[in-house]
Order: C-alpha cells, then sequence, then structure tokens
C-alpha cells in the first residue's frame, strides 16, 4: 500500500517537471514494434510487479526513454537488454537468461511433459481386460437378452 | 497406486513448504542490491547546477573518498533526510556529492537556497542518463565511492543519522584508510 | 457498541464451529445420531453469527466510524457509500471476513441441500468444513482482527480507500473469486470424508460433482472479472500479467476443471478414483496456497496485502496441517485404491486422462514460475530474479495447444471405447473447413497472421466437433430440432464450456497478436489517423467527481465521415490520499476496442496519450462468462432434481442412461 502510494505521489508531481517524458515518436514502424515489445518485457525496478510499459514511476520513464535511445542508435534487442542487465541485473529481465541458474526452470515443463507421456503410456499399457467386464452397449445387450429369457 | 508414488506429493508438498518458509527470512521483496558494487563510477558530462556553463566529469571528484546522493525536488523522501545530510556533513566532515535527478534546474536551485545546501558538487541529471548507469531506480540514494572513483555500497532510502553511522560511516573510513 | 457485538458474534461462530467439530465426531465414534445431526444445525448458526459479525463491520464502514483501525485505513468520508461497502473487504483483515462468511454460506448450503446423502458421510464432510472454519476463525480472532479500535486517539477522516479499488469490478471480484477458492472446499471435503470413513466407492464422486461444478463456475467467474477489470482500469490496455496472485488463482482454476473433468470420469466408469481424491485435495490446497502468497508479503505483486510476515508464519502452519495431514491421509487410506483400467486408448477416460495430466502440468509449471524467484534468492544467498509474461507464455502456450486438440477429439469420443472412423476419419474435412475459416479470421483482422490463423483453426475444429456431437445426439426418426431441445442439461453445459474455450483462444490470439498501440503527443486540434480510423483531440476540461477532480479529454473517433463516439478518459487527482490516477475511456466495437488513455500533461495544453486498438478482445470475457454459465447450467440438471426417496435410483439411472448413450 505504502509503495502505492509513494509512486502516485511521485506521479502528482509530474505536471511541474520541467523535462516531462516525450511521448514516443518513431519514424520506422518496425523500430516502433520492437520498442513496446521491449518495454514489455522489462521490469520497472521501482514498481510492485509491473513492466515498463505500464508504469509511470520516474526510473520507469527514464528508462523508456533509455531504451528508445538505444533503439535509434541502432543497437539490437539483445543489446538492449544486455545495457540494462549490467545496470540492475536479472531482476529487470522478465525473461530469464539461460544460466545454469536457471536450468531447471526452462528445463522443468519439457521434463515433466516427458514424465506425463510415461504416466499415459503406462497406463494404457497396464490396461486389463478382464472378461468379466462388459462395456456398457454389451451390458445393455445383455440384459435385453436376460429378458426375453 | 503404489505406496511409493504416494510419498511423491508428500515430499514435493514438504518441500514447498521449507521454501515458503526460507521466504520469510529473505530480504523486503522490493529491495534491489546494487550491481555496481566495485565497479567504478559511470563516465558523464554533466553541467553543474550551480553554474550551467560549467561541466563536471566523474574525474573531478576522484582523490577523496564521498558520499554520492540522488535527490529531486518532487522527492518528499528527499525532504526529509535533507536535515540528516547537512548535519552529518557539518559533524563528519563528508564530501557529499549531489545528483539532481530528473528534476527542474530552477526549483533545484530554489529548493537550495531555501533549505541549505547540504553538498559539496551538484550535477544536474535531467534525463536520469546519470542514474540509470548507477542502476538507481528510485530517490533517494546514497552511494559510497572511494577515493578512486569506485562505488562500494549503496543505501536505498532516507538516510538519517543512525544510517549514517551504522552503514555509511565505517565504510568511508576504511576507503579513507587505504588511500 | 456495535463494533463490540460484531465481534462477540465473531467469537461465537467459532465457537459454535468448534462444537461443530467436537459433537458430530462423538456422535460418529458412540453412534448417537442426534449428535451427529447437529452439524446440519450448527451450519445454521454459524453462518448466522457471521453474518452478523459481517453486518457489523459494514455498518462501522457507513457509519464512518474511524476509531476502527480498519475503517480509518481504508476509508473516507467523501467516499460514494458503495465503495465504503466493498471497502470492507478492501483489505486484509475485512477480506479474510469475507472469506470466513463465505466459508460458512458454503457449510450451509452443504448442510441444507444435501439430502440425498448417507447421513453419516454428510456429518463427516461437515466435520471437515467446520475444521477449516475454525482454523479460519482462530487466524481472524487471534492475528487479523478486523474490529480493532485505536482509542483513545483516533483520526477524525480516513486514510481513503485505494483509488484503484474505487470501482464496480472491486465489488464483485472479490466475493466472487472467494465463493471459488472456499467453494474447493466442499470437494476437498467429500474426499476426505471419503478416505475417512474409508468408504472409497464412487458415490462420493456422484455428489460431489454439482458443488465442484458451482465452486468452478464461481472461480471462472472471479478470475474473468479480474482480468475485465485490469483492462479497463489500469491503463495500459493489458489484461493478464502472470502476477503471482493472479497465478493464485490460475492455478486452482487449472485444477478445478480438471477436477470436474475426472469426477465424470469416476462417477460413470468408476475409474481414476485415486486420481480424483488427489485432485480435490490439489484444488482446494491450491486455494489455500494462493491464499498464503497474497497475504504473506513473501512475494512482490500489486495486489498483494500488506501484511507482516508473523501472520503469513501462522497460515504457512495452518496450510501444512490442512495439506500435509490430507495427503498423510490419502497415503494411509488410499495408497492400494485400484480402479479396474478398463478402457480403450480411445475411450473418452483416456483423452480425459491425457487432458488432466495436461491441466496438472500447467498448474505446476506456473508454481515453478511463481516461486522460482523465491527459491533462487534463497539459494544464491540474495540475487534477485525475475520470472514473468515472457516466461509463462512460452510455456504455458505449448501445453495449452495439445489440450485444444485434444479438447476437439474429444467431443466425439465414447466412453470405454470409441469407433477409430469416426475419431479419425470423419476429422479430416472438418479440420479442412476449421483450417479456412481461421485464415478468414486472420484475414479480417487485417492481414495473414500464422498465429491467428492457427488458434482459429483449433477453436473451429472444436467448435465443428461440438456441432458434430450433438448431430449425432438429435439422430433419429423424430424432429432433430425438438431432440436437440430436449437433450439434458448436462449436454449443453457440457457444449457451452468447450464452446466458451474455443471464444477465449480466438479472443486471447486476436488481443495478443493483432493489436496496435502508439504512444503519442496530441495537442488540442490534433488528429491522428490508424488505419481507417481518425482519433481528434479536443482538448481537456476541469470535472469534479464526488471525491476527487480530474481533467477530463475529449476524442473524438470517426471512421471515414461517421462519427462513431466520443471518448472522455480522464486523469482523476484523489483528494483524501492526494493520488493520481488514469481512467481510460473505451469504445467497444466488434472489430476491436478503441482505448485511449491520457498519459502526462505536456506544454501548451498537449497531453501525451496513449492509444491502443484491441480487436476480438471481448471474447475473452465473453468466453469465460460462457464457460461460467456452462457450469452453473450443470447444477440445473434433471438428475439432480430427483425427490429424496427415489432419489438413488432414479439418479442411479440417469447416469446409466448418461453412460449408455453418452
Amino acid at each position: 500500500m505504502n509503495k502505492w502510494m509513494l509512486s502516485f505521489t511521485l506521479l502528482l508531481a509530474l505536471p511541474s517537471a520541467a523535462t516531462p517524458l516525450s511521448p514516443v515518436e518513431f519514424s520506422d514502424d518496425k523500430l516502433k514494434a520492437r520498442y513496446y515489445g521491449l518495454i514489455a518485457e522489462l521490469r520497472c525496478p521501482q514498481c510492485l510487479n509491473t513492466n515498463l510499459a505500464g508504469s509511470d514511476a520516474m526510473i520507469a520513464q527514464n528508462l523508456r526513454e533509455t531504451v528508445r535511445r538505444l533503439l535509434l542508435e541502432g543497437k539490437s534487442d539483445a543489446e538492449v537488454r544486455a545495457f540494462l542487465f549490467e545496470r540492475y541485473g536479472d531482476f529487470i529481465l522478465y525473461q530469464p537468461r539461460w544460466t545454469a541458474r536457471t536450468y531447471l526452470l526452462w528445463t522443468a515443463p519439457g521434463l515433466l511433459v516427458v514424465f506425463g507421456l510415461w504416466i499415459l503410456l503406462r497406463k494404457n499399457r497396464l490396461r486389463q481386460r478382464s472378461p468379466a467386464v462388459l462395456n456398457p452397449a454389451e451390458e445393455a445387450r445383455l440384459k435385453r437378452l436376460l429378458d426375453k429369457i | 497406486m503404489a505406496k511409493q508414488s504416494v510419498l511423491v506429493p508428500v515430499l514435493v508438498f514438504a518441500g514447498l513448504v521449507i521454501l515458503l518458509g526460507f521466504g520469510f527470512r529473505l530480504s523486503d521483496p522490493s529491495y534491489l542490491p546494487s550491481q555496481k558494487l566495485g565497479e567504478p563510477l559511470p563516465e558523464f558530462r554533466l553541467p553543474n547546477l550551480l553554474d550551467e556553463s560549467q561541466w563536471l566529469t566523474e574525474a573531478d571528484f576522484l582523490g577523496e573518498p564521498f558520499l554520492l546522493n540522488v535527490w529531486a525536488t518532487w522527492c518528499p523522501s528527499c525532504l526529509a533526510e535533507h536535515d540528516a545530510l547537512t548535519s552529518i556533513r557539518q559533524q563528519h566532515g563528508v564530501r557529499i556529492m549531489g545528483i539532481n535527478y530528473s528534476d527542474d534546474p530552477i526549483k533545484a536551485r530554489r529548493w537550495l537556497q531555501d533549505l541549505g545546501d547540504p553538498y559539496d558538487y551538484h550535477v544536474i541529471d535531467a534525463k536520469g542518463t546519470l542514474a540509470v548507469d548507477l542502476g538507481v531506480y528510485g530517490a533517494p540514494e546514497t552511494f559510497v565511492v572511494g577515493a578512486d572513483g569506485t562505488i562500494l555500497y549503496r543505501h536505498v532510502g532516507v538516510v538519517t543519522e543512525a544510517v549514517f553511522e551504522e552503514t555509511l560511516a565505517n565504510r568511508l573510513l576504511s576507503a579513507a584508510d587505504q588511500l | 457498541m456495535i463494533v463490540e457485538l460484531g465481534h462477540f458474534c465473531l467469537v461465537i461462530a467459532c465457537l459454535l464451529a468448534v462444537l461443530q467439530v467436537a459433537m458430530p465426531s462423538i456422535g460418529l465414534s458412540r453412534g448417537n445420531l442426534l449428535l451427529v445431526e447437529s452439524a446440519r444445525s450448527l451450519a445454521a448458526g454459524v453462518f448466522v453469527f457471521t453474518l452478523f459479525s459481517f453486518g457489523a463491520l459494514t455498518l462501522a464502514f457507513l457509519e464512518d466510524d474511524f476509531s476502527v483501525a480498519y475503517v480509518a485505513r481504508n476509508s473516507n468520508t467523501l467516499l460514494p457509500w458503495p465503495y465504503k461497502v466493498s471497502a470492507v473487504w478492501g483489505a486484509h483483515e475485512g477480506s479474510f471476513l469475507l472469506w470466513t462468511l463465505v466459508m460458512s454460506v458454503w457449510t450451509l448450503l452443504v448442510a441444507s441441500f444435501s439430502k440425498p446423502l448417507e447421513q453419516l458421510f454428510r456429518a463427516r464432510v461437515l466435520v471437515v468444513m467446520a475444521a477449516l472454519g475454525v482454523g479460519f476463525y482462530l487466524f481472524l480472532l487471534l492475528t487479523s482482527n478486523p474490529f480493532e479500535r485505536s482509542l483513545p486517539f483516533f483520526p477524525s477522516e480516513g486514510s481513503d480507500l485505494n483509488p484503484l479499488l474505487q470501482d464496480f469490478g472491486l465489488i464483485v471480484h472479490p466475493p466472487l473469486l472467494y465463493m471459488g477458492y472456499v467453494g474447493l472446499s466442499v470437494p476437498f471435503a467429500f474426499a476426505i470424508a471419503s478416505l475417512w470413513s474409508s468408504q472409497l466407492d464412487v458415490s462420493w464422486a456422484r455428489w460431489s460433482r454439482p458443488w465442484t461444478n458451482a465452486a468452478w463456475a464461481f472461480l471462472t467467474l472471479g478470475i474473468t472479472l479480474g482480468s475485465w477489470w485490469a483492462y479497463y482500469e489500469l491503463g495500459w490496455g493489458g489484461w493478464w500479467f502472470w502476477d503471482a496472485v493472479e497465478n493464485a488463482s490460475f492455478m486452482p482454476w487449472l485444477i478445478a476443471t480438471a477436477l470436474i473433468h475426472s469426477l465424470a470420469a469416476t462417477e460413470k466408469r468408476g475409474v481414476f478414483k485415486s486420481w480424483t481424491v488427489l485432485l480435490a485435495v490439489f484444488g482446494f490446497s491450491f486455494s489455500l496456497l494462493g491464499a498464503f502468497l497474497v497475504r504473506s508479503g513473501i512475494l512482490t505483486s500489486v495486489h498483494a496485502f500488506a501484511v507482516d510476515p508473523d501472520r503469513g508464519q501462522v497460515i504457512l502452519a495452518f496450510l501444512i496441517v490442512v495439506i500435509g495431514g490430507s495427503l498423510l491421509l490419502y497415503s494411509v487410506r488410499a495408497w492400494n485404491l485400484k480402479s479396474v483400467v478398463s478402457f480403450d486408448r480411445t475411450g473418452r477416460e483416456n483423452f480425459i486422462l491425457a487432458n488432466n495430466v495436461l491441466l496438472t502440468i500447467s498448474a505446476t509449471v506456473i508454481l515453478l514460475g511463481t516461486l522460482y524467484p523465491l527459491a533462487y534468492e534463497a539459494l544464491t544467498g540474495g540475487d534477485k530474479i525475475s520470472v514473468g509474461p515472457p516466461y509463462f507464455n512460452a510455456v504455458f502456450v505449448p501445453l495449452m495447444l495439445p489440450m485444444m486438440v485434444l479438447m476437439a477429439f474429444s467431443q466425439r469420443s465414447r466412453w470405454w471405447s470409441t469407433d477409430s472412423s469416426v475419431l479419425l476419419k470423419s476429422q479430416w474435412p472438418m479440420l479442412g473447413a476449421s483450417g479456412a475459416l481461421g485464415a478468414f479470421v486472420s484475414w479480417l483482422l487485417g492481414g495473414l497472421d500464422l498465429w491467428v490463423a492457427g488458434v482459429g483453426t483449433l477453436a473451429f475444429w472444436l467448435v465443428l466437433n461440438l456441432i458434430g456431437e450433438l448431430r449425432r445426439r438429435v439422430k433419429g426418426r423424430s424432429s432433430p430440432w425438438q431432440r436437440l431441445l430436449k437433450q439434458p442439461l448436462s449436454v449443453w453445459s457440457m457444449v457451452l464450456g468447450h464452446f466458451g474455450i474455443a471464444v477465449v483462444a480466438l479472443g486471447v490470439v486476436a488481443a495478443v497478436m493483432v493489436s496496435e498501440e502508439t504512444d503519442l503527443r496530441m495537442a488540442p486540434g490534433d488528429v491522428e489517423t490508424m488505419g481507417q480510423l481518425k482519433i481528434s483531440f479536443f482538448g481537456t476540461q476541469a470535472v469534479e467527481g464526488p471525491n476527487y477532480v480530474a481533467d477530463q479529454g475529449r476524442f473524438e473517433i470517426r471512421e471515414g465521415d461517421e462519427l462513431l463516439a466520443v471518448l472522455k478518459p480522464e486523469k482523476r487527482r484523489y483528494l483524501a490520499s492526494q493520488s493520481v490516477m488514469t481512467e481510460a475511456d473505451i469504445l467497444v466495437r466488434f472489430g476491436g476496442d478503441i482505448y485511449v488513455a491520457l498519459g502526462e500533461p505536456l506544454s501548451e495544453g498537449a497531453w501525451a496519450v496513449r492509444i491502443h486498438i484491441k480487436p476480438l478482445v471481448r471474447f475473452i470475457w465473453i468466453g469465460g462468462v460462457l464457460i461460467a454459465l456452462s457450469g452453473f447450467l450443470s447444477l440445473l440438471d434433471k438428475r439432480y432434481r430427483a425427490r429424496r426417496a427415489t432419489n438413488d435410483a432414479k439418479a442411479v439411472t440417469e447416469t446409466q442412461k448418461e453412460t449408455v448413450y453418452g
């Protein structure tokens, strides 16, 4: 609750800031798409789990401007991420990097699917069709036959 | 289902509980450790707040350990720590560099006039580029910087006398000792 | 005085809940039917006293009694009265009182509407629910009392409800979600009761189905509403962020979805007995885990209540007792529970099994991603990492796509075994038609996007299979339309539910892949052209609300020469908290929402403006509502309306009919 208050109070002071963040203008549509993609996957370092696109905190504005500047300088997406990683660490990247510390995170879904397939195959192989078990259609037919007797 | 396979959910749950228990011992989830500790001050060339025709670079501050304080007039906590900074500077003779972050220089100068100026040096970081290079994520933040420009420590939030004595003072001293 | 009465009622409710655990348990062990039946009347008592307590807190809010600390923290004299009521559940203590009230409601409902249940079994179910309730009451009374007063010095004005919460969505969203979360305690209680009594046949599955469907439907509705609210309230066009608290609601939903299908298979075919018990336990466990994550403060989230870690530790202890205890009970009683695996590879049971495996994996993966930063920090000694939407989208979508494929196939499957020609050969023409329809939709939305075409194909394929299944059911000599209308409600609910999924899938893929957004500077008189649309800005004017002042912008949206709408987004400053908030304005159109929000004011009356065009985004919530409706519809099926005397027999006959023809 307090953190919300702080970031809102910061927002409050905005109209009086002499250098308000200029709205984003890109002449190149591809750059614009890359910009929106990047600010969606970069985290606002100050906020309670928001990306740069959704935050009006001062640092988020500065970082959006930084992303824009880097893109206009011709940096690639990877370079923009690296730039911010150098300054803020893994925290600012919503997509975790592929490192020894995140192997488990990225491989677990695949491993679980393999495990799931194994369970399915096992269940199917263990199928015992005991002769005493009839399927419902067969049961209904049996009942009709017995009724005739 | 075999008895062994029943143990799996129990074990997973036990692991989960232990993890969650550990969760309480961790730091405040919104606290970010600095990535810049041990690295030199980033390069910059920014105008002096008190004389905008003068440009300052990181080289102008080397020679003695100092505190680097990120502040702004729109930041209420900065107002709160202002008096503490003044008294720390007076009592301990510490050099403090002020980075005026994403602010209006006119308002900033008036603020210093009205409330007093605890800083030895001033820099205007209008676009926040220096702040981003430092890994700042909110004002106020205070860094301990060594004589050679190495960033030694970061404190996030308001600096008080107690904070200074507990965390900043000894780092400044040991940095001075290494000269 | 009312406040103290409310507190007192809460204590009485707690005591009654304790009695509701103790007396029937004694009755069960001694064979005393009178004590056993007391569970039902005590449920009424618990509910009434909890309701009084809740009413007392609501009155305190409506009367601006700021001597109550909770009221002072969350309300304000200027707050409009509907929000004063919703402020009751605006923070931790009050929302937990709501949670506990909802628990007492479900317990009373189970006590009142379980006539078909065997007496002793019903008593066990109620004892389990009452035991959970006792835990909740103790937590409330001992650590999170909403009635605490801050005497003798109390503020004359409150801090105000967070402006983000001052909205209709927030009035309805938590109660619906809690009905879902807490409702999952009913199948949980049924499962525990059956383990307790070692009555692990299929009757518990039959009778817990309507309760599970209802809880699942509420949860669906709560999640859908939350997503819709985030979209129109938060100002940047997002509707799902894989935030820890959102995940905390989605994980039980996934498990509950697996549970409703597993219960169907267990009831009709006697299979998956142990799976179903485990899913019932897991469903409610995820609910409790969610409550823990939101209220413990160990994860960062905008949704999280600010609670101190001590309370979090109490919840964790409760989690250990409830979930650990259930798993231990399961391992003791059900470890040798074997269902006869009597279905064919092509049988419906197999499709349900495969889908349930995928659903459970999805829930597990989301749990992993949500808790990974915590584990990372603990194991690396303080390094922080973020796991956000890019990760969750990357792992969830590849799990969801095969589920949609299975869903399409499985509509044509029959219990036990399916004629493979029905299953396979009839699919090719349908797949072809779906592909064409998917491509068509993609073209309609502007250009050929592969994702839209692909997911569109899957969605249409599912729908075509649903239609195919309906056609099979109405085959016969008499008029097919009449037979269609005579289909049991359970069939309609199944069709509606899966249809809803197709609608959601289409909405999601369109909103993600084909939306346009732009941030730009607009001065009064500026016109922005986006495709066929012209958006003109006419400046702002100052307006006043009940507890805020705002700059209201005026935007005219034109298509060609036709004026489509005038949008009036606002930048509000709330007087009590001085916080500033953006209120977007949205034009809802079939071709796509036009979403306009004001950013920061710039020089010379110009503003930074954010414009989004979001095609088919409404489908996400329309689909969600359809899915929830399907759950509620299933409750009306005639097998549940059979009278007491011939109840079991009739219900069994209905079920058998389903099994043969279904």
